[in-house]
């Protein structure tokens, strides 16, 4: 990732005040996410001023990530009145209010003569007549998608005042060939589906990859060698390496939320019992110790709780414990079994797999075991994985027979469900953290 | 030919002849495959063939279940003669599940699939430090489609002949 850091030195500059405008003053609008099936808010993103088709790409890139969040419903630009000539104009906020735009972004892409790009935009809010946000950024050229994705979150925060995802990457598994001898690639993209590169060679079968919180690292497992080991994966050099010296299989890893550490499941027998492993002490802490199965932990984002699962009662079902793995205690206890149980960045929730009736859900209940609601039901859907804000979770949706799995998002609302598009079937996505 | 040899000095191989030189006729009429696919040398006693055809490589289970079902105790008690027989094979014993799961759960299961038959050929004399496991979960179907006979199918433990570790 050194390459990718020098490369890509992006950094946000304040325009100055005159650009900037005044603060809000009232009325403004703005999306409340956390009522259920909102009414998306009508937005013209006009192309972005350039001396070639970078402008209309880098709009398309925000305009893209916008209205596949469901908040946001772009206006056709067909029915565009005004013709944005110089982005550091007031527009004529008539001609967007006429069309319904509440909100309108504005913008330009500059190639500087020093070979960086400048990207810049204008948020206004088209009734109050006023600007709500402008900022600009530098990159390098080739950073023209991620720089989209930036100014993208900026106005998802800015009218609905929470942070955004869509400066994010997924790490999954890329799939090709017949079910029974389905060739599995760790493969990494852009939380579009673009950008996408193979990270394995697909000679073993890797499985569940997830990333580190700094992003330069995914843990994941692999047969590599003959048995099912938990491996990890230095983004920056390609280097993997063995997590671990133990005696049996190894799987199930994930990392705490400092990257300190990562808990997996260690096979021993018919048992599977969940360990934690210092990376660099390299101790290791048991934290189960049951003749059951238990497996799937994940850490609370303060770090002080880990839920897994166990079939420890007869069937799967969800448990938390402390990260210590003192306390143990079932939560979940709905008709059918609880799997894959994810913590929510934000902490409020858990997502999990669900299998009742012959049908796989995802759901989401509190850290308690209260209030559980069911997003999408079918054939089979599994590992559900959380956006950076916590409001959107992908997951992998494998049809009956002989096709393959493909990736899915969904909004915390049930709404809004969409495939993640990808080169071939996709399964064990991971949604990365938002860069700092 | 070197292992021919080894087998050839083996009584209990002399036995095995004169036991498929009987019922040789009646076990080939049963094979689906015809006779020149199966060839003379892949028919030969204490081959992989043998043991796939003769013997039976593999065990199914019930949905979520490691129990070891009557047929498959039958399959796995002709199993640990045959490696009693042939003192010379590790085997590897790969558990599975089929895809009416979750992943890592899976990968649990199959290896507890995989502990439990080695569990059974261990109280049928096969010394556990011949066999090892290794679990596919449900990454490794046999079958392929969306019902139940597929599913069961692949709820499965394979006995992998290692090689004869003398030749």
């Amino acid at each position: 990732m050194r390459k990718l850091r020098q490369t890509l030195f992006v950094f946000a500059a304040l325009l100055v005040a005159s650009l900037l405008a005044s603060q809000p003053a009232a009325a403004l609008v703005e999306i409340d996410i956390n009522r259920a099936n909102v009414e998306p808010l009508p937005i013209a993103i006009t192309d972005f001023q350039a001396g070639d088709d970078l402008g209309a790409r880098v709009s398309g890139v925000i305009e893209a990530d916008l209205k596949r969040s469901g908040l946001f419903a772009p206006v056709n630009r067909a029915a565009f009145i005004e013709q944005i000539a110089d982005p550091d104009q007031t527009p004529r906020f008539p001609d967007w209010t006429a069309i319904n735009a509440q909100a309108l972004v504005t913008g330009r892409v500059v190639r500087e003569a020093d070979g960086r790009l400048r990207a810049e935009y204008r948020l206004w809010d088209t009734f109050a007549n006023q600007q709500l946000a402008g900022e600009q950024f530098f990159t390098s050229p080739e950073n023209w998608r991620r720089v989209a994705h930036i100014i993208a979150d900026a106005i998802y925060q800015r009218l609905t005042g929470e942070k955004g995802y869509f400066d994010s990457r997924v790490v999954f598994v890329s799939e090709s060939g017949p079910k029974s001898d389905r060739k599995k690639q760790l493969a990494i993209m852009d939380q579009d589906g673009a950008n996408v590169r193979m990270l394995t060679s697909g000679n073993d079968i890797v499985l569940t990859p997830r990333f580190s919180p700094n992003r330069q690292e995914i843990t994941y497992m692999s047969f590599e060698g003959g048995q099912p080991r938990v491996y990890l994966l230095q983004l920056e050099t390609g280097q993997r390496e063995l997590v671990g010296n133990f005696p049996g299989m190894t799987f199930s890893p994930r990392f705490s939320p400092d990257g300190q550490k990562i808990v997996m499941s260690l096979q021993q027998d018919g048992n599977a019992n969940i360990y934690a492993m210092d990376l660099r002490s390299r101790a290791t802490t048991r934290l189960t110790s049951t003749a059951a199965i238990d497996t799937s932990p994940s850490f609370s984002p303060d770090s002080q709780r880990i839920v897994f699962e166990s079939d420890r009662g007869g069937r799967q079902q969800l448990y938390v414990m402390g990260a210590d793995g003192s306390n143990q205690q079932r939560i979940s206890f709905g008709d059918g079994s609880y799997s894959t149980p994810v913590w929510s960045p934000r902490g409020d929730l858990i997502a999990f797999t669900k299998q009742s009736g012959g049908k796989f859900s995802i759901g989401v209940m509190k850290p308690d075991g209260s209030g559980e609601r069911i997003l999408t039901t079918g054939f089979h859907n599994e590992g559900p994985t959380w956006a950076p804000n916590g409001r959107v979770l992908m997951f992998f949706r494998q049809p009956a027979g002989a096709g393959g799995p493909q990736i899915y998002s969904i909004d915390l609302t049930g709404y809004n469900e969409q495939r993640v598009e990808t080169p071939g079937y996709a399964s064990d996505p991971a949604w990365s953290p938002l860069l700092e | 030919m070197r292992r021919m040899s080894t087998i050839a000095r083996n009584p209990a191989f002399l036995a095995l002849f004169v036991a498929l030189a009987v019922t040789g006729c009646a076990s080939k009429k049963s094979l689906p495959n015809n006779a020149g696919e199966l060839g003379l040398s892949s028919a030969t006693p204490g081959s992989q063939q043998d043991f796939t055809v003769n013997v039976g490589d593999r065990i199914f289970f019930d949905t979520d279940s490691t129990a070891i079902r009557p047929d498959s105790a039958a399959t796995l008690d002709k199993q640990a003669q045959w490696l009693a027989r042939y003192p010379n094979y590790r085997i590897t014993i790969e558990g599975h599940a089929d895809e009416r799961g979750t992943r890592e759960y899976n990968l649990a299961l199959g290896a507890r699939r995989a502990a439990a038959t080695k569990a059974y050929l261990a109280s049928r004399g096969i010394p556990a430090n011949r066999v090892q496991t290794i679990s596919y979960g449900k990454e490794r179907p046999v079958a392929v489609c969306d019902d139940i006979s597929c599913w069961s199918q692949n709820r499965r433990a394979v006995t992998a002949l290692g090689g004869a570790s003398g030749s």
